[in-house]
């Protein structure tokens, strides 16, 4: 581990770039998303039009993308843009899918109680939609982002700079703890991130716990519990590839949230 | 565009489509990497998650243990594989063998898993013996789910042997490579796209069998694929 000790800022510098590149993508992805899920759950036309859309996105490999990627947006090919729009393309094609299963799954008594409570549509969005697809959508963001970390260090093969670079500078110099400093590296930031995302969902979801609450808030989360527990039955899986309805004999929410995490990534 | 054309005339240059470093010979060599990790990964995660499906022990550990080989970056992996072990065929194929398990693993399982207690105690009650009960009724309940776990490790599979020619193995991504070192773009971009096109397919074809195999009880049934 002598080399590390050594060698400490570079990897420093790379872990922040292997960051910005695995970060950005989800962040982005997530803010186009929503949008397009809610989009797709109020135009119903366009759900298929988005899966399809989706999983032929998925099937193009991660370096296609960030060789063409250049062509069309006019960066050079070592630019780390190519693989922030290439991972945002794949996080947009993960997330669009679960946040639609998420929004369909909303007990529809729930989302009439809310507009019968004064809930203008804007409001409830933000006040009731949101919150409680907030599992799923955890759900979906735990996979994009740890499928992104172990996809940033592909870029390395055709000199982007990320942690990968370690692996490719350590074959070519035969330093052995280089490439072991790289992976152990880019594990453990998978792991925060991963764990970060899990603390996140935790503090988002607070309405399904209960036992310290008042009454009132019990009340509520009986509500949300219901709401995240019904309504799986009448989705018409059909043609889904994927084995995204491996669990539909889970009950509710559960099931979505572990048919993303089914769902596999890809380097 | 100019790229575009140029790339489009190295695949259509009959000079590419023969020899040992020809388009065909390298898609047979991409296709055969990624058919020997497929058949290692199935040797050890079909068995390992149909046991575990089927016992119902051990799916928290099965669930970690795919999560944590998922984290491992497959390049890191080739890297270190190939300096411990030397050049050759198998650092590589042992690296994307640990690719191919998480999604095999986590599909096999969760596919056995679900099946519903119900029509397994059934199965029982009739007197199907443990092994009936898995070979007759889990499996082909649990098919569907099952293939889609294997598809989508082949998937990633086929993605990723690409970068097998990084360390002086063929396949399609030779010609990534190789372009890359002499600045030929036309030649990478060519490369990009055929494992794109070979990926497509390669989805196309799984999608069929996944589609052919499926019982006929379960289509009935009709909220599965």
């Amino acid at each position: 581990m002598n080399w590390l000790s050594n060698n400490w800022s570079t990897v420093l510098d790379l872990a922040g770039a292997h960051l910005i590149q695995s970060i950005v993508p989800v962040v982005v992805g997530l803010l186009i998303s929503v949008p397009l899920a809610r989009l797709a759950t109020s135009r119903r036309w366009l759900r298929p039009v988005f899966v399809t859309g989706s999983s032929l996105l998925y099937t193009i490999p991660s370096l296609t993308l960030f060789v063409v990627l250049p062509l069309i947006l006019g960066t050079g090919i070592t630019s780390v843009v190519n693989v922030i729009v290439a991972l945002t393309l794949y996080v947009i094609a993960i997330l669009v899918r679960s946040c639609v299963d998420a929004f369909e799954s909303l007990d529809r008594d729930v989302l009439q109680a809310a507009t019968a409570l004064g809930y203008k549509p804007v409001r409830r969005l933000f006040g009731v939609e949101l919150p409680l697809a907030v599992p799923v959508m955890i759900a979906g963001l735990r996979v994009a982002t740890v499928s992104n970390i172990s996809m940033v260090s592909v870029g390395a093969v055709i000199g982007i700079q990320s942690l990968g670079t370690l692996f490719t500078d350590g074959l070519r110099r035969s330093i052995v703890s280089e490439i072991v400093v790289g992976i152990v590296a880019t594990v453990l930031i998978a792991i925060v991130l991963d764990q970060l995302l899990r603390l996140l969902g935790h503090v988002l979801t607070r309405w399904q716990r209960t036992g310290t609450t008042t009454a009132r808030e019990r009340r509520r989360a009986g509500a949300a519990r219901h709401a995240s527990a019904s309504g799986r039955d009448d989705r018409t899986g059909g043609g889904d590839p994927e084995g995204r309805d491996s669990v539909a004999g889970a009950p509710g929410g559960a099931g979505a949230v572990a048919a993303v995490e089914a769902r596999g990534d890809r380097a | 565009m100019n790229l575009f054309s140029e790339a489009a005339q190295f695949l259509t240059d009959p000079a590419n489509w023969s020899g040992a470093t020809g388009i065909p010979q390298r898609l047979l060599e991409h296709v055969g990497y990624s058919v020997l990790t497929m058949g290692i990964a199935l040797a050890i995660a079909v068995p390992l998650g149909l046991w575990v499906g089927h016992t119902r022990r051990g799916g928290g550990m099965i669930v970690g243990l795919a999560g944590a080989l998922r984290s491992l970056p497959t390049l890191g992996l080739l890297t270190l594989f190939t300096l411990l072990m030397g050049l050759g065929l198998m650092p590589p194929i042992l690296a994307l063998v640990l690719l191919a398990i998480p999604p095999i693993l986590s599909g096999t399982y969760s596919g056995v898993a679900a099946v519903s207690p119900a029509l397994v105690d059934a199965a029982r009650s009739m007197g199907m013996t443990e092994g009936q009960v898995l070979t007759r009724v889990e499996i082909p309940v649990a098919l569907p789910v099952i293939l889609g776990g294997i598809r989508n490790a082949a998937l990633q599979v086929l993605a990723t042997v690409t970068i097998v020619a990084y360390i002086n193995l063929g396949g399609l991504g030779r010609y990534l490579i190789d372009g890359l070192a002499v600045r030929d773009y036309a030649r990478m971009l060519a490369s990009v796209v055929l494992v794109a096109v070979l990926a497509l397919a390669a989805d196309a074809v799984l999608a069929l069998v996944q589609r052919l195999v499926t019982s006929p009880g379960l289509r009935l049934a009709g909220d599965r694929p």
